[in-house]
């Protein structure tokens, strides 16, 4: 190839093929293809962290270690308070041994609320009728995988605070 | 590059081609031609316009992810431009290319009204444009109040004495679009539905049918041109030729836009108070001050209802001649007929600069 562009006949009948113009053409297909992708990331970036805010707000929320529940130490025996621990709900439960449990209702099934049934004294799942513990968040019938995870629970005469165990 | 090659066998063309008839398509678009002439850059406006449009209904679905109408309409606009990332930047880019879009327009419909574009076979391109351009002003205005603050609440009080002013069945047809006599919170979500939902789909099958028109009888040229002998007229294929500058017509478009967007952010005024007054040196946007002059002119002239009501019908008047222009100046044999219809075009224009200066100049 490099010996035909020798010869001058050559070169004018096929001006496509001369080393120069293949050399410019393909800086411009360089250029022009950094220019487009130069373009869609200035685009897609703000468009990006524009839909992407509330996921950015979550995770910022999730970094919470501890809530206070004002005026929780009054809830009566045998009930549940649900509350929002970060971005996911959580309940708070009161046995009728005096006890205090709280831990996460999110079912690590797949992710439905669950809710404790004093009557049967139960944390139950209603999507797939999975069934944990209530006081240890054990699994202990249906299709959940993992126990639901435990909170330290600190009552004192003005709320109960939950912190990350 | 002019050398013809062989095509290389590919059955997943051919495959695709048989079923979608890719081949007639790509027949078409090497076929359809454009002309090559010294008024050619306005060719470009219809485009603009309707890259301008994609970027409407593109950053319209970014707002639609966060915005609430209702009583919560403020405060969701609020949340997207001063708390959600770059939101101020969507925001301003929708507002600005909502202006751009109207700007747009108004310059492609000048350029076909001094072509002579609307001539015969033409006419529905001409109305179908008038309709878009008359829907695109209502899109303009219903998004305006979509905010609620102070500045869209009082443009949308002010606007609604419009439909008011319709003898007969004006009260009832302002109240139908206020949902009551009052703007407020159920105003807003109204023209929510229509900005979002009716207006669009009223707009796209319109535009499509323009565009198609476009398709079907090309692109008309000035009289100048049409006046030359065929075998002296120039012109260059679609694709890729005109595509090509189209496209790079759009770029410089995206570019004006992104730069008025981020240099000139849209702000954002207090939240509207059904209490408060009007706050001082409110103006109609751009694009409503020549009217809003022009009646405010007549109404100096001829006053109290009788030059009201006369100043509506010259208006109107003036309008109803400009939407029918096709019928006066039909086809290049109308001579005297079409000077005439030049002439006028002229008028618009200085009268529509001419309104919109003194409009400004005036509003302290």
């Amino acid at each position: 190839m490099s010996e035909q562009t020798n010869f001058t006949p050559n070169i004018v009948l096929q001006p496509a093929l001369e080393p120069g113009e293949i050399r410019t053409r393909r800086a411009f297909m360089v250029a022009a293809a950094a220019a487009g992708v130069a373009y869609t990331a200035m685009m897609g970036y703000p468009i990006y962290r524009y839909l992407d805010s509330p996921g950015e707000m979550a995770a910022s929320i999730s970094a919470v270690t501890q809530v206070t529940l004002k005026d929780a130490q009054k809830l009566p025996l045998g009930s549940v308070l649900m509350f929002k621990f970060g971005p996911s709900p959580a309940m708070l439960i009161h046995h009728q041994d005096g006890r205090w449990i709280s831990l996460t209702a999110v079912c690590t099934h797949l992710g439905c609320t669950v809710q404790y049934q004093p009557d049967r004294d139960r944390i139950h799942c209603a999507c797939h009728g999975g069934e944990y513990d209530p006081y240890t968040g054990v699994n202990i019938s249906g299709p959940p995988p993992r126990p639901l995870k435990l909170f330290k629970v600190a009552v004192n005469d003005t709320g109960v605070d939950v912190s990350r165990a | 590059m002019t050398t013809k090659t062989k095509p290389i066998p590919n059955p997943i063309y051919d495959w695709a081609d048989e079923r979608l008839g890719l081949s007639e398509m790509a027949a078409f678009a090497r076929h359809k031609q454009v002309p090559v002439h010294a008024q050619s850059f306005w060719y470009y406006w219809g485009g603009v316009s309707l890259f301008l449009f994609l970027v409407q209904c593109f950053t319209g679905v970014l707002l639609l992810v966060y915005y609430r109408p209702g009583a919560e309409a403020y405060e969701s606009v609020r949340q997207i431009t001063f708390v959600m990332h770059f939101g101020w930047l969507i925001r301003s880019v929708h507002a600005w290319s909502a202006n751009l879009m109207i700007f747009a327009i108004v310059v492609h419909m000048f350029s076909v009204f001094f072509m002579k574009a609307y001539r015969k076979p033409r006419e529905f391109g001409w109305f179908s444009g008038m309709l878009l351009l008359g829907l695109a002003a209502i899109f303009g205005f219903s998004g305006y109040l979509l905010p609620m603050d102070e500045l869209s609440y009082f443009a949308t009080k002010v606007g609604m004495e419009i439909p008011a002013a319709i003898p007969w069945v004006g009260t009832f047809i302002a109240n139908m679009l206020r949902g009551g006599p009052e703007v407020g919170e159920v105003t807003v979500q109204r023209f929510f539905a229509m900005h979002v939902v009716v207006l669009p789909a009223l707009f796209i099958p319109l535009l499509a049918f323009h565009v198609w028109l476009v398709q079907k009888h090309g692109n008309a040229v000035p009289p100048s041109e049409e006046a030359k002998p065929a075998a002296e007229r120039k012109s260059e294929p679609f694709v890729p030729n005109f595509l090509r500058k189209d496209l790079a017509m759009w770029l410089v478009a995206l570019n004006v836009l992104s730069l008025l967007a981020f240099v000139f952010p849209w702000s954002l005024g207090k939240p509207f108070d059904p209490l408060a007054p009007a706050p001082v040196g409110i103006h109609p946007e751009w694009y409503f001050m020549s009217p809003f002059e022009m009646l405010k002119l007549i109404g100096m002239v001829l006053k109290g209802t009788i030059g009201e009501i006369l100043g509506l019908l010259l208006f109107n008047g003036a309008l109803l001649l400009w939407l029918l222009i096709p019928f006066y100046d039909s086809s290049n044999q109308a001579g005297r007929r079409g000077r005439h219809a030049t002439w006028f075009g002229l008028i618009v224009i200085l009268a529509l600069l001419g309104t919109t200066v003194l409009g400004y100049w005036t509003l302290k």
